[in-house]
């Protein structure tokens, strides 16, 4: 219908009288789109000339040969690209999320006492050299992946698995760095490692608890010895104050006793050299000035006689002492 | 007038056709051979750009120049030491003689055909007639050991050949056999190594049972260190305690011998003194010993009864 319309429209004379102009409109049209290239700034053009390599170009709007005489490729030479290893950012915002569980086989390797670990990581890189990169290698992200995934084997290979897991981080990262820098050289790929950044370095799943075991276990052992430590320090310091305190009231005691003696000593020899002078006097009033203090807080006395036969105050004790003064 | 339009136009396709059939673009990545009737005619061209040949009796063949990348298949193969594993290796190739590559393999899908079985052949070959440890290690490098007690376990075991020397090996072979393939394999390597699923899960056994022996080392050696403690505790605080009774008990004695020496000068300085400290030691008694209820039988035959009486 709408064919039939389109072929009514087109007027035989007009299609003669414009024809050329139509043909050269198209022809400047394509040679426009073939020849005008913009190239963002984070970009490069390498530009290849009947197939053969011709220039660079910087950022910005350039011109190349039209027709494909000339063609152009972009390179980002200023971004730095990533590959991950082990899992994938599945979506990127404000919580980032991973995927992790295809590619166990990427992170799944041997360390040198023959166990196993899996380990991630992200090799940060730039592409330095585009005409290296674009002529040099077939599918150079490609081979960049298996080297990666090559070297972090042959550096981890040599490792513990305990130190993999944890002081060997950022010596592995760098090592790994260094040998993948050595074959992006050797392989001419163009390609320059930024950084090489391990991220989860874990067991394996199924291992994970008993390494968590040990974990725990060392913290056991941390809490058993900060335990008893504890204890230590809240008996032994207490000890020995009361030790010092012992020796001290020894001491006490013992001041106490040496003076005393001496005290009572020299109050003796002061009452000696008097009661010499008249002994039977002075013991006389001695003995009657102690009854005199003793006998009126005295509760019973009872004087018998000689014979000493005489009990009957002994029957009635308590009416003797109520009736006492 | 039409006649000669005519010509022109022959002119000119007749002029596209020989232009297609002489010149050719080789591209930045490629290099080529040309060939007369099937029989390649000079040296391979490498050189890119606009390149001639004579028109339609030379054909080109076009070769990638690069370096290509070949990845194996995921062999599973014992070791020496009859562990299983399965190895994922890949490596990097190259056309290096595309007259010689042509003749032989004539493209690169059957190339790479001829590369799969060379590789992975000589691959399997250098598994089985190595030890595992060989497969995974390269140096003869010393674990750091971070606490003692992971002494005996973080050992790495010497290899003898190691990986890199494998990995050199396979590719020696490779390229002895690709020689004639107008082929040069650049390097070979492992990519990726593990037990098959089967071994695996005894492997995880085995670390399980090794990370609870130190889990195990760990609680014992707490407890032990507790109870360490907790008898140099016990035998600090006997020595504290000890030594503290022991030198109160000297001073105390001291004191004592001194007092005694003190008394025993001022007492019994000659037998009146001890006679009036006898006395007034008794008076003393009777005031300490004595109160209400105290009752007191004074009998003839007493002491007291002597000075009671000589009181009256």
């Amino acid at each position: 219908m709408s064919e039939r319309e389109f072929e009514i429209n087109i007027n035989p004379d007009w299609l003669k009288k414009y024809l050329g102009k139509i043909l050269i409109g198209i022809f400047l049209f394509v040679m426009l789109i073939t020849s005008v290239k913009t190239v963002g700034p984070e970009e490069e053009g390498v530009v290849v000339q009947f197939g053969r390599f011709n220039r660079t170009v910087d950022p910005g709007l350039n011109f190349i040969m039209p027709f494909g005489f000339e063609t152009m490729h972009k390179i980002p030479v200023q971004r730095q690209l990533k590959q991950e290893f082990g899992f994938r950012t599945s979506e990127l915002g404000p919580r980032t999320e991973y995927d992790k569980e295809q590619y166990v086989d990427e992170s799944l390797m041997l360390t040198g006492d023959l166990n196993l670990t899996d380990v991630e990581w992200v090799v940060q890189y730039r592409i330095t050299d585009s005409y290296n990169y674009l002529f040099k290698v077939r599918n150079a992200e490609k081979t960049l992946r298996d080297m990666s995934e090559a070297a972090m084997r042959k550096i981890v290979g040599d490792r513990t698995v305990n130190e993999v897991l944890t002081v060997g981080r950022q010596e592995i990262s760098s090592s790994v760095e260094a040998l993948l820098q050595e074959m992006c050289n050797e392989y001419e790929n163009g390609i320059r490692i930024d950084q090489v950044v391990l991220q989860d370095v874990n067991p394996p799943d199924p291992v994970k608890p008993s390494f968590n075991a040990v974990n725990e276990a060392q913290q056991e052992r941390e809490t058993l010895i900060n335990q008893a430590e504890a204890e230590y320090n809240r008996v032994i310091p207490r000890a020995r104050g009361e030790a010092k305190e012992t020796i001290q009231l020894a001491e006490a005691f013992a001041l106490n006793r040496v003076n005393r003696a001496k005290g009572e000593a020299t109050r003796f020899n002061s009452l000696f050299s008097e009661y010499q002078k008249a002994p039977e006097v002075t013991k006389q009033r001695i003995y009657l000035e102690t009854m005199e203090r003793i006998l009126p807080k005295l509760g019973n006395k009872i004087i018998t006689d000689e014979q000493g036969s005489n009990v009957l105050p002994l029957l009635n004790l308590n009416p003797v002492k109520e009736s006492a003064p | 007038m039409n006649k000669k339009n005519l010509a022109i136009i022959v002119l000119i396709v007749l002029g596209i056709v020989l232009a297609n059939g002489t010149f050719y673009v080789l591209d930045e990545t490629q290099q080529a051979i040309v060939t007369q009737f099937g029989r390649p005619i000079g040296e391979p061209r490498t050189t890119p750009g606009i390149n001639i040949k004579a028109p339609f009796i030379q054909k080109v063949q076009f070769f990638d120049k690069r370096y290509l990348e070949w990845d194996g298949e995921r062999n599973q193969v014992p070791t020496v030491d009859k562990k299983f594993i399965f190895v994922d290796s890949y490596a990097r190739w190259q056309i290096t003689d595309p007259l010689q590559f042509f003749i032989r393999l004539r493209d690169e899908s059957s190339a790479r055909s001829r590369l799969d079985d060379i590789l992975d052949g000589e691959t399997r070959n250098a598994i089985a007639s190595h030890n595992l440890l060989d497969l995974v290690r390269s140096t003869n490098r010393d674990p750091e050991i971070t606490e003692e007690f992971m002494e005996e376990l973080e050992v790495l075991e010497n290899i003898q050949v190691g990986k890199a020397r494998i990995e050199q090996i396979v590719l020696d072979k490779a390229n002895q056999r690709t020689s004639d393939l107008g082929v040069r394999i650049l390097d070979f390597r492992f990519k990726r190594m593990n037990y098959v699923d089967e071994v695996r899960d005894r492997v995880y056994d085995r670390m399980i049972s090794e990370r609870n022996r130190i889990a195990d080392q760990f609680r014992s050696e707490g407890q032990g260190e507790a109870r360490i403690i907790e008898g140099s505790k016990e035998l600090e605080l006997a020595e504290i305690q000890s030594n503290a009774f022991r030198t109160a008990e000297e001073i105390k004695g001291k004191a004592d011998a001194e007092a005694t020496a003190i008394y025993a000068s001022a007492f019994n300085q000659n037998r009146q003194a001890v006679d009036l400290y006898k006395f007034l030691r008794t008076m003393e008694s009777f005031e300490k010993s004595m109160d209400e209820k105290t009752s007191i039988i004074l009998s003839t035959d007493s002491e007291f009864y002597k000075y009671l009486n000589s009181l009256n």
